[in-house]
């Protein structure tokens, strides 16, 4: 007998799966590809959900909003499970290490009493937004029904979950860890009137049904004013009262905002353009929700940047709008 | 507050940066919020109670998830790029990656879609946080998965088309139908049956025996995926103890609730698993141990354990335990012989066992194989060598529940089909087995709806009224060449060329490639 | 009867390091070397330490790098920064 290897049984026989062929051609897919289109289960579902019997599993009708597939939504980030660890795993590093470089030379416990303060009452407390959001996410990922868009949720989830971290770890620096600062903190998020617009309306967002609504008021419109505000603008505000150091416990979420706007704008750009009735459905909730969202952020703005800095992010977030064709309150920029 | 900072130990550490995050909602009710918490008749009186099953903050999730898929990848490139799928022990192997493509992959994605919504569900933050990172973890497994198998799908045929399958081929809505029976149940039922019945008490059976055995075949990506994927497992096994336990101690009214999910879930879970049984009795070419020995070790002697000190709660065993005992020594054979008489619609192929192999069965069930399956196993065979390859082309009657033909046979007497059959409002219904049919007395209004392959293909729902127009229209099966016996096919043919053996005929790889 | 708990780990080199300091702390453990995992098993209880790994390893050890390694398991769990702890009971 003759070891002969034939060039023939070496060659591959098709390039990837039949679904995805169907959907990029036969040719080689990437990662990204063979992990997030059609895996999901599309038909044939065998009983309706006890928790929703008007519904099957995986029912598109879980939102008003209708796409023809929406596997049209993808992420820019090309973000399957192995590539966001990744990207998460080098983020975390680098946010680990200055929470060392933070400890070890107590650069919080040398601020004034006033500053650690303010910190406690006006940045800790978001802490407990993230979670609302958390929870939304997951919700989110839950719902939806193509993987494209329910990974996004998920990491999503996930990475305000880690961001929630993040925050109360600061207050840990700021306590010797010994969680009487969060104590402090919560109190402030519970009963300071500062925080009751924005702990109602994340209580609100809660039980919103609709899981597009709900990205939508989450991701974009809540997001988009938010983070701007507080990472971008209170931190430079922090910064003139000699606390420019916290600025080194928010990079992870300066970031991370950078890069989620990336999905969220791909996101919303795709099912408006999808056809007028989403357009005109997305319309109705961000003339509902937007200005909540800043409402809830006005006591916020106002005990620290001033409402300015607010408008600037309302400018900014109704920019990134008008891409999608959605109109909103604000002055533009 | 200038303290000298102390570590946090684990405990407190994580408990801050968890449910700490949460608070007592005032703007809204806390039954809106979690409205699926109550229907179910579960009560929780504190969740403060809930101990965390671990203890994994995301910075740390983060970092050592990477490392492992850094670790999962390298193999993965180094597998494809050095062609790492001559070097399986024989290609008959690959047939259980298509079951495992086409079965197993697509739940691994139930789950995330499952624990995702339960991770929002609890009002205990704890409780949520830990079904998340199994959600996470969960879309995962099924990523790895499509990726691991990719290199297989470009040299093999019958895996190119596998979630497409799922929702349609006749045996596969018996791993669907599981996994969509616990998604549409409520969300402490969908622990027990997830958390608990599957991953705890059976999903050993799946991964453990299967892995050790695609290492004992040579399937190095396979083993990979595996191993990295069981390493996450340990937590969510983890999880489903702590549930249990958790779900006990909050109220006696839970227990009756608790024992009816696990007799439910393990019956199910038990029946599922026959597909499992067949993989590693007939399908791994390199044998580690057999069905009834894996069933020995992990349910048996680690289920047992588990029962045991489950008995200060007041449950017990699940109920027929001593029937699934028994079956350990027939249910593969018993599967193996129906997919090889209706390999003509399944995604992958069959084969009788070779004679060595039929010496290991009977070495392996000394009191059934040769009793009972090697006479019927060598006639089929005989056939096969004289031209005659049997396939039973009558449609099977299914079990109203696990949705497995009626196959198996009485505890009592191997030579009888175990058949049971009730009337409901008017219609009458078929079952496998006294479990299943129970399970359907407990809730008729949700088993009636089943989606039956068999009823669906008569009724015309499945694009046409013969087996062949479904098969390969409604399926995607490329009949002949992603399925059917499998000597002769041009997976087989490939394999003898890869292994510079002489094909049997000289056309059959043109053939494949078109 | 009999209540085993069990481990099993992934056959690598960090496995070794596991499999010694488990047989340091529970000499009558059993270990069962299977394709690719390796597999320890005892009546009750199994305990790995903190401590006991990081002598064998010679350097500092966290709890939860095991998790990277850690196939499967039987028992209830009890984690904390010094020990790991499988037990029924």
């Amino acid at each position: 007998m003759t070891i002969e290897i034939k060039t023939t049984s070496v060659e591959p026989i098709r390039n990837t799966y039949s679904a995805i062929a169907r959907r990029f051609g036969d040719k080689p897919a990437t990662r990204y590809q063979e992990a997030s289109f059609d895996i999901e289960a599309k038909t044939n579902f065998h009983y309706r959900p006890l928790w929703d019997p008007k519904r099957t599993l995986n029912d598109p009708s879980r939102t008003a909003i209708r796409m023809e597939d929406w596997y049209a939504v993808t992420d820019p980030r090309q973000f399957f499970y192995g590539a966001y660890v990744g990207n998460r795993a080098k983020m975390q590093e680098a946010a680990e290490s200055n929470f060392a470089f933070c400890d070890k030379r107590n650069l919080l416990t040398r601020l004034p009493e006033e500053t650690q303060h303010q910190i406690l009452r006006l940045l800790v407390p978001l802490r407990h937004v993230e979670l609302g959001a958390n929870m939304n996410n997951s919700k989110i990922a839950g719902d939806a029904i193509a993987t494209t868009v329910a990974q996004m949720h998920m990491f999503a989830a996930t990475d305000r979950l880690g961001i929630g971290q993040y925050l109360s770890r600061i207050a840990l620096l700021l306590d010797g860890s010994t969680g009487k600062a969060l104590d402090e903190s919560k109190t402030f998020w519970m009963d300071d009137e500062l925080w009751q617009p924005m702990r109602k309306l994340v209580e609100d967002m809660l039980v919103i049904d609709d899981w597009f609504e709900l990205s939508l008021v989450q991701n974009l419109l809540l997001d988009g004013l938010m983070y701007p505000l507080v990472y971008e603008r209170m931190d430079a505000w922090l910064g003139e009262q000699g606390a420019e150091d916290v600025s080194l416990l928010t990079e992870f979420q300066r970031d991370w905002f950078k890069e989620s706007q990336r999905w969220t704008n791909a996101m919303i750009k795709t099912v408006a353009g999808e056809s007028d009735g989403n357009r005109e459905q997305l319309q109705s909730w961000v003339t509902q929700w937007e200005p909540r969202a800043y409402e809830a952020l006005k006591p916020i703005a106002q005990a620290t940047t001033g409402l300015d800095a607010l408008d600037e992010t309302r400018a900014e977030l109704s920019a990134r709008l008008k891409k999608a064709g959605l109109e909103s309150t604000g002055v533009q920029a | 507050m200038a303290i000298k900072n102390k570590k946090l130990n684990l405990k407190d550490k994580y408990q801050y940066l968890t449910r700490d995050m949460a608070w007592e909602p005032t703007y809204q009710k806390k039954e809106d919020i979690y409205p699926d918490e109550r229907f179910e008749g579960i009560k929780i009186t504190d969740w403060s109670q809930w101990e965390d099953p671990f203890r994994l903050t995301m910075d740390a999730y983060w970092k050592y998830q990477a490392e492992k898929e850094k670790k999962l990848y390298a193999i993965f490139d180094a597998f494809a790029q050095n062609n790492g799928h001559q070097n399986i022990s024989d290609a008959r192997y690959v047939n259980s990656l298509k079951l495992f493509l086409s079965g197993v992959s697509p739940l691994e994605y139930a789950a995330f879609q499952g624990y995702a919504r339960v991770g929002r569900q609890f009002s205990g933050a704890g409780a949520r946080v830990a079904c998340q990172m199994q959600a996470i973890d969960e879309l995962r497994h099924s990523q790895t998965q499509q990726h691991a198998m990719s290199h297989y799908n470009k040299h093999f045929n019958g895996l190119h088309d596998a979630a497409h399958q799922h929702d349609r081929i006749w045996f596969l809505s018996v791993p669907k139908s599981f996994f969509d029976d616990a998604r549409s149940a409520g969300p402490f039922e969908f622990l027990t049956a997830i958390s608990f019945s599957f991953e705890y008490v059976l999903t050993n059976l799946l991964f453990v025996p299967f892995m050790s055995g695609a290492a004992y075949n040579g399937d190095m990506a396979t083993v990979t995926f595996g191993f990295s994927a069981q390493s996450d497992e340990a937590r969510h096994m983890t999880l489903g103890l702590e549930v249990i336990k958790f779900i006990l101690e909050q109220h006696e009214d839970n227990v009756p609730i608790i024992q009816r999910w696990i007799d439910k879930w393990f019956w199910r879970g038990f029946r599922l698993l026959s597909l499992v049984g067949m993989m590693m009795d007939y399908m791994l070419p390199n044998k580690v141990m057999s069905w009834a020995e894996a069933w020995e070790v992990y349910y048996e002697q680690n289920g047992g354990a588990l029962f045991k000190d489950l008995e200060r709660y007041g449950i017990r065993p699940p109920k027929y335990q001593d029937v699934a005992n028994a079956a350990k020594n027939h249910v593969s054979h018993q599967a193996w012989s129906t997919f090889y008489q209706y390999s003509q619609a399944t995604n992958f192929h069959t084969w009788m066992p070779e004679e060595e192999e039929m010496a290991w069965l009977s070495e392996k069930y000394p009191e059934t194989f040769d009793k009972y399956y090697r006479a019927r196993f060598e006639h089929w065979d005989k056939e096969h060598k004289e031209g005659r390859r049997f396939y039973n082309n009558t449609l099977p009657q299914l079990c109203q529940v696990c949705q497995i033909p009626v196959i198996f046979t009485e505890k009592d007497d191997p030579t009888v089909f175990s058949h049971r059959q009730i009337k409901h409002e008017g219609e009458r219904y078929h079952f496998c087995s006294d479990g299943c049919c129970d399970i359907f007395k407990n809730e008729p209004e949700k088993y009636i709806q089943a989606w039956l392959p068999v009823h669906q293909i008569y009724q015309g729902n499945c694009g046409g009224a013969d087996v062949a127009t479904v098969v390969e229209k409604y399926y995607h099966i490329n009949p002949g060449v992603d399925n059917m016996e499998y000597h002769g096919s041009p997976d087989h043919q490939r394999w003898l060329d890869i292994k510079g053996l002489k094909p049997l005929k000289s056309n059959s790889e043109k053939k494949s490639a078109a | 009867m009999s209540q085993k708990v069990f481990i099993a780990f992934q056959d690598n080199d960090n496995a070794r390091y596991l499999v010694d300091a488990v047989m340091q702390d529970n000499p009558e453990a059993e270990v069962q070397y299977q394709p690719a995992m390796i597999r320890i098993e005892a009546e009750k209880r199994l305990v790995i330490n903190r401590e006991t790994m990081e002598e064998t390893l010679g350097r500092e050890w966290d709890v939860q790098e095991m998790l990277i390694d850690v196939i499967s398991i039987g028992g209830n769990v009890d984690e904390d920064d010094d020990h790991f702890i499988l037990q029924w009971n």
